[in-house]
């Protein structure tokens, strides 16, 4: 195998013989072009380009690549090139890759705007989206109230499938969650009230935090997670497919099809998870106080029952209700606006994860100020 | 609409007429100035090269997409100034064959067959059982109820989206690249069904397709998209444009490229190897 190399000569009559030689392949290391360029764009440019290939071994896209830059190299100047000296196949290859013309508008040029211009654009984005959830939500409602005048279709085995998806599937995974969370805030929590002799309120402050809010906040997180994201990537792909554009011109409306149940089995399944998320919380929290801190486990479950009040329970249960509707709402509509490829449906379940925690987070604070004006 | 309406001369009567259409995603026109007639019973053929808004077209037409301008009238219904509720209502006229398939993946192919059936009809589901495996077979698919989508290949997924397409016998068809990953012999079976369908029930047939050997043994209609110009740059009965149209990116088209002089033939090439000027 031999190195390529390139050489070019000018002659009196000003063609400028170009001498390509050697292996021109991809994969080798090809020469530099630039001083053949350099010589084209010299004050007297050559007349015409030739080429001499006698000394040429192997070619591939190596050789018709470089041959594709000095073409565009010369476009535009008064410099013609005489391809007939190359091999046969070359030239085919050549004129092949020229058979469509580039087409001018398919390149899109990335418009440079004005910050001015930037920020009333982005200010457009807000406002079309802001605009696009409201109308889903309306759109939602709608199919809600069709639901209650039993006009609404769906079909009662996706409903089922879509509840045990968003119901036992999710077991395990909040069981560990909670029973994690528990043992946790036990753990930490006990390091302090020892030091007043106090730890028997580890119970107070694992009941209470798990019940008034941190069990609907793990399930509602892991929920968006799992459940939000599975959602919008369902949905989202069958948009990329066209299926939901089978469903409308069949006549059948997506959202009371694909939205509804889902809405309808997560709302229904959260506030149970997180009353199951609460025992197991409880559970970590007597784990934590009767092997660490000799707390008798009658003592633990008296201290519980005395302290964590049923309005600790009921605010729990409603937040959790309230995550149930902004996870599923938001799967849903990230995966209804998703775009028509594989990365727009990566995007969708990203974007459902993102907006279902800061919406959780967001309703936590809203409630959370809710109840402390009311006094509950 | 299982009726026998096959009058042997059949004196046009529009079925769909497209006036003066734009079609646009954002700022970026795809199409303009779209005019053309689909009469009752056509077999309507819609070409170009790709990308150049074939399948935009179709969504236009059967109402996914509003036009940027122009109209779409069925009769003397205008597709887009009906509300959503009486458009969607409008589309169960129509049946359509997505370019991918479109069937619903979480059923089986008897049940993407019969959903819109039981929906929208009181059938008996034993009624029902059967229609779904007269469309199945119809399209070569019987026996096949029981499978889901991912368990066929491409060229199935296409014929049982053509069954679901069917199985409300609609006055319309519309048929996005039926004949893209067929093999030779399915694709002749599917330009001989959608001739039976056209005789026998008198269905109109829109259809996006490049198979040039089904645009010239089934169209006898078409229109002409043009990626460069962004409007129809011909149109009439694809044997008739073969002969007659001038346009050299028509003709190039029809011909598979030969005598718009694209491409090298190895002993044109002899001719003029003079050089690039040629093209
Ligand atoms: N969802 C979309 N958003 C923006 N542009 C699109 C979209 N779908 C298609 N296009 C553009 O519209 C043009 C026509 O697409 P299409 O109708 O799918 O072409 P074809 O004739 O191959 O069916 C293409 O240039 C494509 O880039
Ligand atoms: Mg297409």
């Amino acid at each position: 195998m031999n190195q390529g190399e390139l050489h070019f000569e000018r002659s009196p009559e000003n063609t400028l013989t170009i001498n390509v030689s050697g292996d021109w392949k991809i994969a080798d290391a090809l020469p530099s072009s630039d001083d053949l360029m350099k010589e084209i764009d010299a004050e007297a440019p050559p007349q015409r380009i030739i080429f001499d290939t006698r000394a040429l071994g192997g070619w591939d896209s190596g050789l018709l690549t470089f041959l594709v830059r000095l073409k565009h190299h010369c476009s535009g100047k008064d410099t013609t090139i005489d391809f007939g000296g190359l091999p046969k196949g070359v030239q085919r290859l050549l004129d092949l890759s020229s058979v469509v013309p580039e087409r001018k508008e398919a390149r899109r040029d990335s418009i440079r705007v004005s910050l001015l211009t930037h920020i009333s654009q982005v200010e457009g984005n807000i406002w079309h989206s802001i605009l696009e959830t409201l109308s889903f939500i309306g759109e939602v409602s709608v199919s809600f109230f069709r639901l209650f005048t039993g006009k609404a279709r769906f079909r009662r085995s996706d409903f089922m499938l879509v509840l045990e998806e968003s119901g036992v599937d999710a077991l395990p995974i909040v069981s560990l969650i909670s029973f994690l969370v528990g043992l946790i805030l036990a753990f930490v929590g006990s390091i302090q009230l020892k030091m007043f002799g106090a730890q028997i309120f580890i119970a107070d402050l694992v009941g209470i935090a798990m019940t008034r809010a941190m069990g609907a906040i793990m399930v509602g997180i892991i929920m968006a997670g799992r459940t939000g994201a599975a959602f919008a990537a369902r949905i989202g792909t069958m948009q990329v497919n066209e299926e939901i554009d089978a469903l409308r011109t069949s006549g059948i409306s997506p959202v009371e099809f694909l939205v509804l149940p889902r809405i309808i089995a997560m709302t229904l399944m959260l506030p149970l998870l997180t009353l199951y998320a609460d025992l197991m919380g409880m559970l970590g929290g007597l784990v934590v106080s009767v092997t660490g801190f000799g707390i008798g486990m009658n003592e633990y479950f008296q201290e519980t029952k005395d302290s964590v009040a049923m309005a600790n329970i009921w605010v729990g249960l409603f937040s959790s209700f309230v995550f149930g509707i902004i996870v599923s709402l938001t799967g849903c509509l990230r995966g209804m606006q998703c775009g028509r490829s594989a990365s727009a449906v990566g995007d969708a379940t990203t974007s459902a994860v993102v907006t279902s925690i800061v919406g959780i987070v967001i309703a936590t604070a809203i409630i959370t100020i809710l109840c402390d004006a009311l006094g509950i | 609409m299982m009726e026998q309406n096959n009058s042997t001369a059949r004196t046009p009567e529009p079925h769909i007429i497209v006036r003066d259409l734009t079609m646009a995603y954002g700022e970026n026109v795809v199409q303009k100035d779209i005019t053309f007639t689909v009469n009752k019973g056509d077999i309507f053929i819609i070409m170009g090269g790709s990308g150049c808004g074939k399948s935009t077209l179709l969504r236009l037409m059967i109402g996914l997409k509003e036009p940027a301008k122009g109209e779409v009238l069925y009769g003397d219904v205008n597709l887009w100034s009906l509300t959503p509720d009486e458009r969607e209502r409008f589309m169960r006229n129509f049946g359509i064959l997505y370019q991918s398939g479109a069937l619903w993946s979480s059923m089986t192919l008897a049940e993407n067959i019969s959903l819109p059936l039981e929906q929208y009809t009181d059938l008996s589901p034993a009624r029902i059982d059967e229609i779904v495996s007269l469309k199945l077979s119809l399209v070569g698919l019987a026996g096949f109820e029981d499978y889901y989508p991912s368990e066929l290949s491409g060229g199935m997924k296409k014929r049982a989206g053509l069954a679901r397409a069917m199985a409300f016998d609609p006055d319309i068809l519309f048929f996005d690249e039926p004949s893209a990953g067929l093999d030779p012999v399915s694709s002749k079976l599917l330009d001989d069904l959608i001739l039976e369908l056209r005789e026998s029930l008198g269905t109109t047939i829109v259809i996006v397709t490049h198979e040039l050997a089904s645009i010239f043994a089934i169209g006898n209609n078409s229109v002409f998209l043009d990626a460069d110009t962004k409007t129809m740059i011909a149109s009439g009965d694809p044997k008739k444009l073969l002969v007659e149209c001038k346009n050299p990116t028509v003709q190039s088209f029809l011909n598979r490229g030969r005598p718009g002089g694209c491409r090298y033939d190895e002993n044109e090439a002899e001719q003029h190897s003079a050089g690039p000027g040629s093209t």
